[in-house]
């Protein structure tokens, strides 16, 4: 195991989930690195903070505050019940007070009662108003990003507030402000820049699929062809650019590749859209999500695609399906057949139920398998044409390619899933404490399967969690290579050839 | 004392039902511009319906969220309706048959009332994380809630008022004319707690009532898909290209 310079959270039992004592001050220290002015400008924002950004950022505030009924409505009605105390994971993994949704919120909400409401403006004290300071700003920076956007507050809450949505308005009241985080905004640059959140260029694609091609020739014996710009092909699909990179990414790659081999479909890759991923969520910005979903636009519309399928991704699957047609629809030059966008789960699965592919369990023996549910496919958007779909369909498909399949204690899958620990930008090095910590109630889970049901692996379907759990998984003495593909394991038992 | 409370009970009156209205006016003006409802929601409009008339009436979020204050929560609000609805005989010159039927359970609806909020305000002191999230205000709210559920209880079980002349004082109001009212300083301190409520309700966290209405992630149909969503000011900027 790693040896960490922080305590890693001793894993109890997830059926008995005690609530920690408070430990104020805990993560106080925790922040991820200041975008410097080389990541901020590409993105129209102030380089650094300039005389004068108290009053700008609350200028901001009333501005998203009349633009988002959510943050105005959010700012208004919590009643302080405390229902979502103990619901966040970065509470439960690191016990500082201020990761309880609640309070998080109400770094936000102080600033708000202060200068848009009659009893923040007469009585301060009285409703825990503040005035918009650089300690407050401070405050703002290290809690908003500890907290990945999860949305598991939201389900427990009786009103329904969503603390994701009021990280994203801080996030991008700091962004107008010139205090933005280094993470997203280098990654937005290099989608702008180079097409992809990596900053991989087109030739190191190409030279990538090909190498790709070659193994899939070499393992199966069958020319199974990863496309890239081909104009006229039925599928576009978008995937996150971590799939063409890394393990377990990678091999699941290769399973939407057998899958349409196998289904007959023609499809493609595009250079310019070799981005599922929308980091614009993260930051809260309208402008940025929409310039980000245009590029999947132009490239459908430049190749002639009928439809568009979507990779493994978590937050790029809620941008996808929730947000896609309003920020570059309307989508009537595609196929009216086929929902815009569509996922690769519900393709792959769809096709098992028709027979249109088949799978051979053996191509997994050994492996008995859970999964984990993004939090951004839970909580965030749905797959096939019913209420909950996103958790029977990716259930589906694993149980169709695995000989055994557990879930995790109930309390901890499907929407009451808890997060990876790494989403919402805070995929970066220098938060490792927190998404080690952020990761206990899901290692408690996995341990809990792993000891009483004999599981091997974890299946996921988001790229954010498999590069989260293949890093921290160690810490909890797991080996990282438990976590894998949804269509690794449908690559692994996908039979090709005898379909025709 | 007529006087008084006969001016204070408009201005209140009228506090409360303007600033009520302007913030449901101001929530149902501000534009959703993304489709954000917490999934799996409902696909259609009586789904949501049907969503949100379980949230308001049963608490069922909370229920998930945490039993033991649905409890306290549940009671209290049941009991604040029931008597709500009694209170309303004090308006109205002819007793109707929803009143007449609340009628017998007005004791134990004011008791579960006063009980539900004791219980909110101890473990609003006692629960570490709760009274880490607590401000002096919540405190308020609850002491001024239970000022008013006390001095009625103690209206209705104890010290009796003459009740036939409120019920005059009231309905004389309605029609502006001014009727005397009893000079009993429990029913003073009680009209004056609850004018208090009215005239803060539209300004503080009471506002969770409508709220709950227009809380995107709860009242949006899940059919992003199939529906182009698009806010005016997103709009907007897609005619500016
Ligand atoms: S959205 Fe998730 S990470 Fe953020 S406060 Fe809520 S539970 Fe915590
Ligand atoms: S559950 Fe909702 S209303 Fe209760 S404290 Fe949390 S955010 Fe506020």
């Amino acid at each position: 195991m790693a040896a960490a310079p922080f305590d890693i959270p001793a894993l109890g039992d997830p059926a008995e989930h005690p609530i920690p004592a408070l430990k104020p001050g805990a993560m106080a220290a925790s922040k991820p690195y200041v975008a410097a002015e080389a990541h901020q400008q590409p993105l129209g924002f102030p380089g650094e903070l300039t005389e004068g950004w108290e009053k700008r950022a609350v200028e901001h505030m009333g501005s998203l505050v009349s633009k988002y009924r959510s943050l105005q409505v959010y700012m208004d009605i919590c009643v302080k019940c405390g229902a979502c105390t103990d619901k966040c994971h970065y509470f439960l993994g690191t016990h500082d007070p201020k990761n309880m949704p609640v309070a998080r919120a109400d770094l936000f909400r102080s600033v708000y009662r202060r200068y848009f409401t009659p009893a923040g403006k007469i009585a301060p004290g009285l409703v825990g108003a503040r005035d918009m300071t650089k300690d407050v700003l401070d405050e703002w920076f290290n809690y908003f990003h500890q907290c990945s956007q999860c949305r598991r507050c939201s389900v427990f809450c009786p009103y329904g507030i969503d603390t994701a949505e009021i990280s994203m308005a801080a996030r991008d009241i700091m962004d107008s402000i010139g205090q933005g985080q280094k993470y997203c905004n280098e990654i937005i640059g290099k989608v702008h820049k180079i097409g992809n959140n990596l900053g991989l260029p087109a030739p190191a694609l190409l030279d990538t699929l090909e190498g790709l091609e070659e193994d899939m020739l070499d393992d199966t014996g069958v020319a199974v062809k990863m496309p890239i710009d081909v104009e006229g092909a039925e599928v576009l699909l978008v995937t996150p650019s971590a799939d063409f990179f890394a393990e377990p990414h990678v091999l699941g790659l290769m399973g939407y590749a057998k899958v349409f081999h196998a289904a007959g479909v023609s499809w493609t890759l595009s250079t310019k859209a070799s981005e599922a991923g929308n980091f614009g969520m993260f930051i809260g910005n309208y402008d940025q999500m929409k310039k980000i979903s245009m590029r999947i636009r132009e490239a459908a519309q430049e190749l002639g695609v009928k439809r568009i399928i979507f990779g493994e991704c978590g937050h790029a699957w809620r941008v996808a399906y929730s947000f896609l047609n309003t920020l570059a629809g309307p989508w009537d030059f595609l196929d009216p057949r086929y929902p815009v966008p569509q996922h690769i789960l519900e393709f792959t699965n769809d096709l098992i139920e028709r027979k249109g592919i088949k799978l051979d369990k053996s191509g997994n023996d050994g492996m008995v398998l859970t999964v984990h549910d993004s939090c951004n496919v839970a909580r965030g958007a749905r797959m096939g044409d019913r209420p909950g779909g996103q958790f029977t369909i990716p259930r589906a498909v694993i149980q169709a390619s695995v000989p055994k399949f557990v879930d995790m204690h109930p309390d901890t899958i499907c929407d009451k899933t808890f997060c990876c620990g790494g989403g919402g930008g805070l995929l970066t090095d220098e938060l490792m404490e927190l998404r080690v910590k952020g990761a206990s109630p899901r290692m408690e889970a996995l341990k809990d399967v792993v000891d009483k049901q004999g599981v091997t692996h974890m299946a996921a379907m988001c790229a954010i969690c498999k590069a989260q759990f293949t890093k921290i998984l160690p810490y909890y003495d797991f080996d990282r290579e438990m976590v894998v593909s949804v269509h690794q394991l449908v690559s692994n038992a996908i039979i090709l050839g005898d379909n025709d | 004392m007529t006087i008084f409370f006969a001016i204070l009970f408009s201005v209140s009156t009228l506090v409360f039902a303007a600033g009520l209205a302007m913030k449901i006016a101001q929530y149902a003006r501000t534009p959703a511009p993304l489709k954000i409802p917490t999934t799996p929601a409902p696909l259609t409009k009586g789904g949501v319906a049907l969503r949100l008339g379980r949230e308001a009436l049963l608490f069922e979020s909370l229920f998930r969220g945490n039993k033991p204050l649905w409890l306290f929560a549940f009671v209290f609000h049941l009991g604040l309706a029931v008597v709500l609805i009694r209170h309303a005989r004090y308006f109205e010159t002819q007793v109707g048959p929803l009143v007449a039927l609340v009628q017998p359970l007005a004791q134990p609806a004011g008791l579960a009332m006063v009980a539900g909020l004791a219980l909110l305000l101890v473990r609003r002191l006692v629960v570490e994380r709760v009274r880490y999230v607590t401000g002096p205000s919540d405190i308020l709210m609850l002491v001024l809630l239970l000022g008013i559920g006390v001095s009625g209880m103690l209206m209705k079980c104890v010290v009796h008022t003459d009740i036939v002349a409120v019920k005059a004082f009231f309905t004389g109001l309605m029609g502006f004319e001014l009727r005397p009212l009893p000079a009993d300083p429990l029913l003073g301190l009680h009209l004056l707690l609850v004018c208090l409520l009215m005239i803060i309700f539209p300004f503080s966290k009471l506002l969770h009532a409508p709220g709950l209405f227009f809380s995107p992630t709860r009242n949006q149909t899940d059919n992003p898909r199939e529906v182009r969503h698009l806010a005016p000011w997103a709009a907007r900027l897609e005619e500016k290209g």
